[in-house]
């Protein structure tokens, strides 16, 4: 048995630049964890829809990142969380085409699609906190002999 | 915690190159959000000042790992305002994988057209222009 990985990392969202960054640690993580490239480019994708909406509606904050092990599982925790306004309507900020903020509105609705846990927490004039995680999924990685 | 910094290219214009009377923009990597709503100015203005009337803009999405709803809506708006010039835009190279999150996402940028590779928008656009000469292209990158 080994002992759980677990390593956290922090980057912060401030600008368009960060974005990219988010995006690009993102999608190495993903890839290094055995995530297949369907999954790691939703993943990235909902990663780029929440970090750009705690840039644009949260005024900024950061990302934290979490590889998780759960027995042979490993997956990808993120959490995008900003000190901004809150979301007053959390069920219409999530609905298609709803928004605030000169997008198209799927932002949030869209990001929940992408993944397959997703958890939202916010709270009017203390910020919001996004959280999503993914596994790994698909055929075992260890090396049997595959056909 | 990776050790060496991933390349982090800067958020410089991407170029917009005339072939004939068809402009080229290619996409590569990490698109800063201002670059993107740059390309969306400089394509307009390339379009409205061109010596020679433009038929068609081809943006080559073949190296474009993601396609998030900003992207997205940058796409749209750009087709839109070429549109109202006279020009027709084509998003050619997609990656599956980008397809299938798009759709995913629930974008399917309506009124956009698509091709598999740029030679194909090329054809598509030739055939669309029946005033101008097609664009006679001898390369085979």
């Amino acid at each position: 048995m080994h002992a759980p990985i677990t390593s956290t990392t922090r980057l912060p969202i401030g600008s368009d630049a960060d974005l990219a960054w988010v995006r690009q640690q993102v999608r190495q993580t993903a890839a290094d964890l055995g995530f297949n490239l369907v999954q790691q480019t939703k993943l990235v994708t909902a990663a780029s829809e929440l970090a750009r909406n705690a840039l644009v509606h949260g005024g900024g904050g950061h990302m934290e990142m979490t590889v998780l092990t759960e027995g042979a599982h490993r997956g990808l925790r993120l959490s995008f969380v900003d000190a901004g306004p809150g979301i007053r309507d959390v069920e219409l900020a999530m609905t298609d085409g709803y928004t605030t903020g000169g997008g198209l509105g799927m932002g949030l609705s869209g990001a929940k699609r992408l993944v397959k846990e997703f958890a939202l927490d916010s709270r009017p004039g203390e910020g919001t906190t996004v959280t999503i995680t993914d596994w790994v999924s698909g055929l075992p990685a260890p090396r049997t002999g595959a056909p | 915690m990776t050790g060496l910094p991933a390349m982090h290219p800067g958020p410089g214009p991407v170029p917009v190159l005339a072939l004939g009377d068809v402009l080229l923009v290619t996409l590569l990597g990490e698109l800063h959000d201002g670059a993107a709503e740059q390309l969306q100015h400089d394509i307009s203005q390339r379009i409205a000042s061109s010596p020679m009337p433009v038929a068609g803009v081809v943006i080559d999405l073949s190296g474009v790992e993601i396609i998030d709803s900003f992207l997205g809506r940058v796409l749209a708006e750009i087709a839109a305002s070429a549109r109202l010039l006279a020009a027709r835009t084509v998003l050619a190279g997609m990656r599956p994988a980008v397809a299938i999150t798009l759709v995913e996402l629930g974008l399917t940028l309506p009124g956009l057209s698509t091709a598999l590779n740029v030679e194909k928008a090329l054809s598509l656009l030739g055939r669309a222009s029946s005033a101008a000469p097609t664009a006679h292209l001898e390369e085979g990158a």
